[in-house]
């Protein structure tokens, strides 16, 4: 599903603060891998996640989406496959649209947006019965502006906008780490559930261990750029909370 | 009577012009300076037209899309070229300055033709009336088209845009593309609006445009003090407060004349009534 053929990044190349962000990475994930994600800070979590969603261009390498090789495809243009979360709860939202409006924009992440009016009782009610799925109250609120929500809200919103049209792969950047520890929680398990509801391919990154073990079928270690560790299905399933922390040690 | 009416003429006239600013600046978060030249531009494109015999109806789509270009460079230059969107209209607005010459070859213009938007239709006899039913009617149909088309999954994007770049262009929203179309929607709006004003006045002036853009900011920030004050998240709500905004704009401008303030100070009491709006709910929020 996703396939990354030896990717390197560098920033400011030629210049005296060059970095390699990523130095050679090759990984193939399959379709319905849950991937997750994790590496200390300028490890290249980030910058392998933009690459893959177009929002950054390799200095060298392929990218390729169900085969399809797409380092040509603007970030707008790859929306087509992924849906995407983000670190700031208030980054995945438009806060002064309603709900409504936004479950709209999110409806037609894949298709043109037309100049007919979409949002209609067959629309308002589809929106109503998936944010009923929250249990958070919200699914009568949906004229409410989404700034008036707070940010685990939102992001738990951002979730089930991700996958209100037709979503093959899902990128969550940290989506918990602004949150309180019960917000995340939910956040997290309700990621969990869709991606399994919807067979999505995903990736998380994470720096919560608790949750790079708890959550996911694949656990890979970034470092310097590098993929340090790679752990399949079965291994990840033998591997100790504890296997994790030495990882960092 | 006769000057409070003369001030709902021209807050109507600028209505279209607050609905455009209302577009770049509260819809796309874009302050854009071009609509000084745009307005001219209008302007001198309705005069030139109707004195060549173009029918009234005819000139209109050809003033929107003199607008729509003016605009559609600025989103090209702020987009493509990644320039600061403030600049981009400065250098638009400035060049514009030469077009508005080139295209009348003079700097004023009189309008020579009988044939107006105000003549098309006679209600009653008296012709201020008759001009104020024709621009209910104009800016009501106008303020319906807006209110549709921000209404539409279209407009949601647009919207969005503004609100929340990141997300947008997550949800496959070619962000520059919308851009462009905004400020295009935006400075045709303010052509149309010089397009009324020429008619009413009987003539296109080089200078006509200058200030044009606090006018319509006043008009906005006003028409946002109400949307503020009262909650409103309804599209139609806010169209029709931006359109309170302008008229309230003019009719204390008329006020100020009325009250023999001299013609010559237009412009400060113009700007300091927008610094007064701007400024008293700062000032009241700091005590609080």
């Amino acid at each position: 599903m996703i396939d990354l053929a030896s990717i390197y990044k560098a920033f400011n190349k030629g210049r005296p603060n060059e970095v390699m962000a990523l130095n050679g990475i090759d990984l193939q994930i399959t379709e319905g891998e849950f991937v997750v994600i994790v590496g200390s800070n300028g490890s290249g979590k980030s910058t392998l996640l933009n690459i893959i969603a177009g929002s950054i261009q390799p200095s060298a390498g392929a990218v390729s989406l169900d085969g399809k090789i797409v380092n040509n495809l603007a970030d707008h243009e790859r929306s087509r496959w992924i849906a995407r979360v983000f670190q700031n709860p208030l980054s995945g939202t438009a806060p002064d649209l309603s709900i409504l409006d936004n479950f709209r924009l999110a409806a037609l992440r894949t298709q043109k947006k037309s100049l007919g009016i979409g949002v209609n009782s067959t629309f308002i009610q589809q929106v109503k019965d998936r944010i009923a799925i929250l249990n958070m109250g919200l699914e009568n609120k949906v004229n409410q502006p989404m700034g008036t929500l707070s940010g685990g809200q939102r992001q738990a919103l951002t979730l089930l906008m991700s996958v209100i049209d037709d979503c093959k792969i899902l990128l969550l950047d940290e989506p918990t780490a602004a949150l309180d520890p019960r917000s995340a929680d939910i956040v997290m398990r309700t990621a969990d559930k869709l991606i399994k509801d919807f067979k999505l391919t995903s990736i998380l990154i994470t720096h919560n261990l608790k949750d790079a073990f708890t959550y996911g079928n694949r656990i890979i270690q970034m470092g310097e750029g590098k993929i340090i560790h790679d752990k399949d299905t079965a291994a990840k399933t033998a591997l100790k909370q504890t296997d994790l922390f030495e990882w960092f040690a | 009577m006769d000057f409070l009416l003369t001030a709902i003429i021209q807050g109507l006239c600028f209505s279209a012009i607050a609905l455009g600013i209302y577009i770049s600046m509260k819809i796309f978060n874009i302050p854009d300076i071009t609509t000084d030249g745009s307005y001219t531009l209008g302007g001198v494109v309705t005069a030139v037209t109707l004195n060549s015999h173009v029918p009234v109806l005819l000139t209109l789509p050809i003033v929107i899309v003199a607008g729509g270009i003016a605009g559609a460079v600025t989103g090209l230059i702020h987009t493509k070229l990644k320039i600061n969107a403030l600049l981009a209209g400065i250098l638009v607005m400035t060049a514009l300055h030469s077009v508005n010459l080139i295209i009348p070859g003079r700097s004023n213009v009189p309008l020579t033709s009988e044939h107006t938007l105000y003549s098309l239709i006679s209600v009653t006899g008296n012709p201020n009336e008759n001009t104020l039913i024709t621009l209910i009617v104009f800016i009501g149909i106008l303020t319906l088209l807006i209110g549709y088309l921000l209404k539409t999954d279209f407009g949601i994007a647009m919207r969005a845009t503004g609100n929340s770049e990141l997300m947008v262009k997550a949800l496959g929203v070619n962000t520059d593309r919308m851009k462009i179309i905004g400020l295009a929607i935006a400075n045709a709006l303010t052509a149309v609006g010089a397009y009324l004003v020429t008619q009413f006045d009987g003539y296109a002036d080089i200078s006509m445009g200058i200030g044009v853009v606090i006018i319509g900011l006043g008009s906005v920030i006003i028409g946002e003090a109400l949307i503020n004050w009262f909650s409103i998240t309804s599209v139609w709500i806010s169209l029709a407060s931006v359109l309170f905004g302008a008229m309230m704009f003019r009719m204390v401008l008329a006020l100020t004349l009325s009250l023999g303030v001299d013609a010559n100070l237009l412009s400060i009491v113009t700007a300091g009534f927008v610094l007064l709006i701007v400024g008293i709910p700062r000032l009241f929020m700091k005590e609080a």
